[in-house]
């Protein structure tokens, strides 16, 4: 830290006392090394902290105009739509900002696993990234129910229902999430006061994951530990200007959204008020969501995959094996570390890998397709084949490859594969 | 390990091409609307001022009858060129309960311009008595609250048929319209040629009639559009500018790198 900083009296006499300075240039500024090489896809973990700031900051200006109340709530969010100031501008950036936060999270997170970023050290930096996408779940789904539309109502029905398929205490846990005896006024107040507090644990989960991030610092494209000075340049200027140039996109694209179609995410059904005698034809959750209710929704009886874990029904029924397993596609990915022995991180020197690493995100793709589907025909199937494959690629396949792949050469150093590259 | 992926391929497709692709086996789910072009579209849309007034006439002397408006007021139509006096003349024409007075008595009064659109029935299960039970449903979102509503709406208030075809039964009271979903609507058909007289002298064709009521019904269910839609192209020029400026920051920051 050089005292070029300091020659300021006012930062002079904070930094004394507080040397706030001194760790803002470690955690983002000229001290803070990092490698030289990363790519635009390493721009996503910084634009998933500005949704967030987003998301808070608007919704805290939504919730001092919104009524948690079944007989207002609907009300109360088209009256911010008509009549509060800038309202509609507020309650669509906080509606596209849901879907927006996922997209970059889903980016980053298949980021991670195309450069291997969750091997040894980073695996608690992994694993508190899985557990700020569970955390996100639950605010999404809680806040999806907010607007109190037929969506709102009957996704909230089907999914605390899942909870009933726990055994002895399932039907306790459901009274207990519901506040009653079905999704009425105590699940909507409850449900505000979680979707008001959960974002702030995602907040402090963040910095967990920044602190984690700090310890061995960013993984690169190439996968290779930086082996000196020569592999790394200082955070800022370098990488404040790149992430602010992706913020400047990512902008424009989310302020298209928003202004020019702000429902394309959204349901119709969702603004017509939430009706407990009228079931709509065909719920589905949101888009974030539909990868895991089609492995949830592929649990029937006939279903191979569950006669193989209930022992042929003898364990369990195919809705609770349907809830472990729609748990299991995300608490699996908690133990990626240790299913995948091999020591090279980057998918670049990985042939076999990368080649099922695009078929499990065709996958995952296909999986939300099918779970947007009715569940009838032909869908039931595709479901339950893509259901298979995933399950099989994150226990089978991962290890397998890992163990029989003969990865390419690796580069010696970041800097060795630059300069060998001709630059 | 080649062969091992290649024959992991052909497994994959030889389980996929023995599923049979079948359509799923939903509930009818009424024709497709054609797609319409619509003044409020695309990124500098407004809503057609005489349709939107025209619209207006449709609701009242027709929908009005059976449909709520629950989610607008009267002094929103200011908003789209109606004048405070044409918007206090439109209100005072309907009645709403007030009070309590000093007395602790209810009454009725004039509706005024901050007064929701009055509904037709007091409640839903007045509705449903004059309805042959079914329920008209408010109409402030309509256009939102279907898969493109505004086509669909179209279709819809034009797309019935007489007598059902050959071999639908329909239910009592009920109408066939090839654009609901399952084909019998409890509405009976709204509209037809010179079901109003335009006072702006504009020929009254079904067809007319219904894309007026449709823009009336858009500007009803997404007031904010026009100042949307305006916000957004400053919005978006000031951020492709500025973003084109981080690019140059960029490349000038990352020029010793390269």
């Amino acid at each position: 830290m050089s005292s070029k900083f300091f020659e300021n009296p006012v930062i002079k006499w904070v930094e004394y006392r507080m040397p706030v300075f001194t760790f803002l240039d470690h955690s983002l500024g000229s001290s803070y090394p990092t490698p030289k090489n990363l790519n635009y896809w390493w721009n996503f973990g910084s634009l998933a902290g500005l949704v967030l700031v987003i998301m808070i900051v608007s919704g805290i200006v939504l919730a001092m105009n919104y009524t948690p109340h079944v007989d207002y709530a609907f009300e109360s969010v088209e009256r911010i739509m008509r009549d509060v100031n800038y309202g509609w501008l507020i309650r669509y950036i906080h509606m596209n900002g849901g879907s927006a936060f996922f997209i970059c999270v889903y980016i980053h997170l298949f980021r991670g696993m195309y450069f291997g970023s969750y091997k040894e050290p980073r695996e608690l930096l992994w694993i508190l990234g899985v557990f700020i996408l569970l955390a996100m779940m639950a605010t999404a789904f809680m806040g999806y129910v907010l607007p109190w539309g037929q969506m709102s109502f009957w996704g909230a029905t089907v999914i605390t229902n899942l909870f009933s398929a726990i055994p002895f205490v399932g039907d306790s846990i459901v009274t207990l999430l519901w506040g009653g005896f079905s999704v009425d006024n105590p699940t909507l107040n409850r449900f505000f006061a979680l979707h008001y507090l959960l974002p702030f644990v995602i907040v402090g989960l963040v910095v967990f994951h920044i602190w984690a991030l700090h310890m061995h610092r960013s993984n690169n494209p190439l996968g290779v530990d930086v082996k000196g000075p020569e592999d790394m340049i200082p955070f800022h200027p370098y990488y404040t200007v790149k992430d602010l140039f992706g913020m400047g996109v990512f902008m424009v694209l989310f302020m298209f959204f928003v202004f020019y179609a702000p429902n394309f995410f959204g349901e119709p059904d969702n603004y017509i008020k939430a009706n407990p005698m009228v079931t709509p034809p065909h719920i589905v959750p949101e888009w974030y969501f539909l990868p895991y209710y089609a492995i949830l929704r592929a649990f029937t009886t006939d279903f191979f995959l569950f006669q193989i874990v209930s022992l042929g029904g003898f364990l369990m029924d195919a809705k609770l094996a349907g809830v472990l397993a729609m748990f299991a596609s995300i608490l699996l990915l908690l133990l990626l570390p240790w299913l995948d022995r091999s020591k090279v991180r980057s998918n670049r020197f990985r042939p076999i890998n990368l080649w099922f690493f695009w078929i499990f995100f065709i996958d995952c793709i296909f999986l939300g397709y099918i779970g947007g589907k009715p569940a009838e025909g032909s869908f039931i199937i595709m479901g339950q084949i893509a259901t298979t494959y995933y399950f099989a690629h994150i226990v089978i396949l991962i290890p397998l490859i890992s163990i029989l792949e003969r990865p390419k050469p690796i580069p010696e150093s970041i800097s060795s594969a630059v300069t060998s590259a001709g630059h | 390990m080649k062969k091992v992926i290649l024959s992991a391929f052909a497994a994959v497709s030889l389980i996929m091409g023995t599923v049979t692709i079948t359509g799923p086996a939903e509930a009818a789910p009424g024709a497709k609307p054609p797609a319409q072009d619509w003044s409020w579209q695309g990124p500098f849309g407004t809503f057609d001022r005489p349709s939107l007034r025209r619209g207006l006439q449709v609701y009242s002397e027709v929908c009005s009858g059976c449909h709520s408006l629950n989610l607008v007021a009267y002094r929103a139509l200011g908003e789209v060129g109606f004048s405070i006096d044409e918007i206090k003349a439109f209100a005072s024409e309907f009645e709403v309960v007030d009070g309590p007075d000093e007395d602790g008595e209810m009454f009725d009064r004039e509706a005024i311009p901050s007064d929701m659109f009055v509904s037709p029935f007091e409640n839903e299960n007045a509705a449903r008595a004059s309805n042959n039970g079914a329920m008209p449903p408010d109409l402030s979102l309509m256009t939102k609250a279907r898969f493109n509503g505004p086509d669909y709406l179209l279709a819809l208030l034009t797309g019935y048929e007489e007598d059902a075809p050959a071999g639908v039964e329909l239910m009592d009271g009920m109408s066939y319209n090839h654009y609901f979903p399952g084909n019998q609507i409890a509405m009976a058909m709204p509209i037809d040629d010179d079901s109003v007289e335009y006072a702006d002298g504009t020929e009254a064709t079904q067809d007319q009639i219904a894309r007026d009521v449709v823009t009336f019904l858009a500007w009803a269910a997404e007031p904010e559009l026009e100042e949307r839609k305006r916000l957004g192209i400053k919005v978006m020029i000031f951020l492709i500018f500025l973003t084109g400026l981080l690019y140059a920051l960029k490349r000038k920051v990352w020029a010793d790198q390269h």
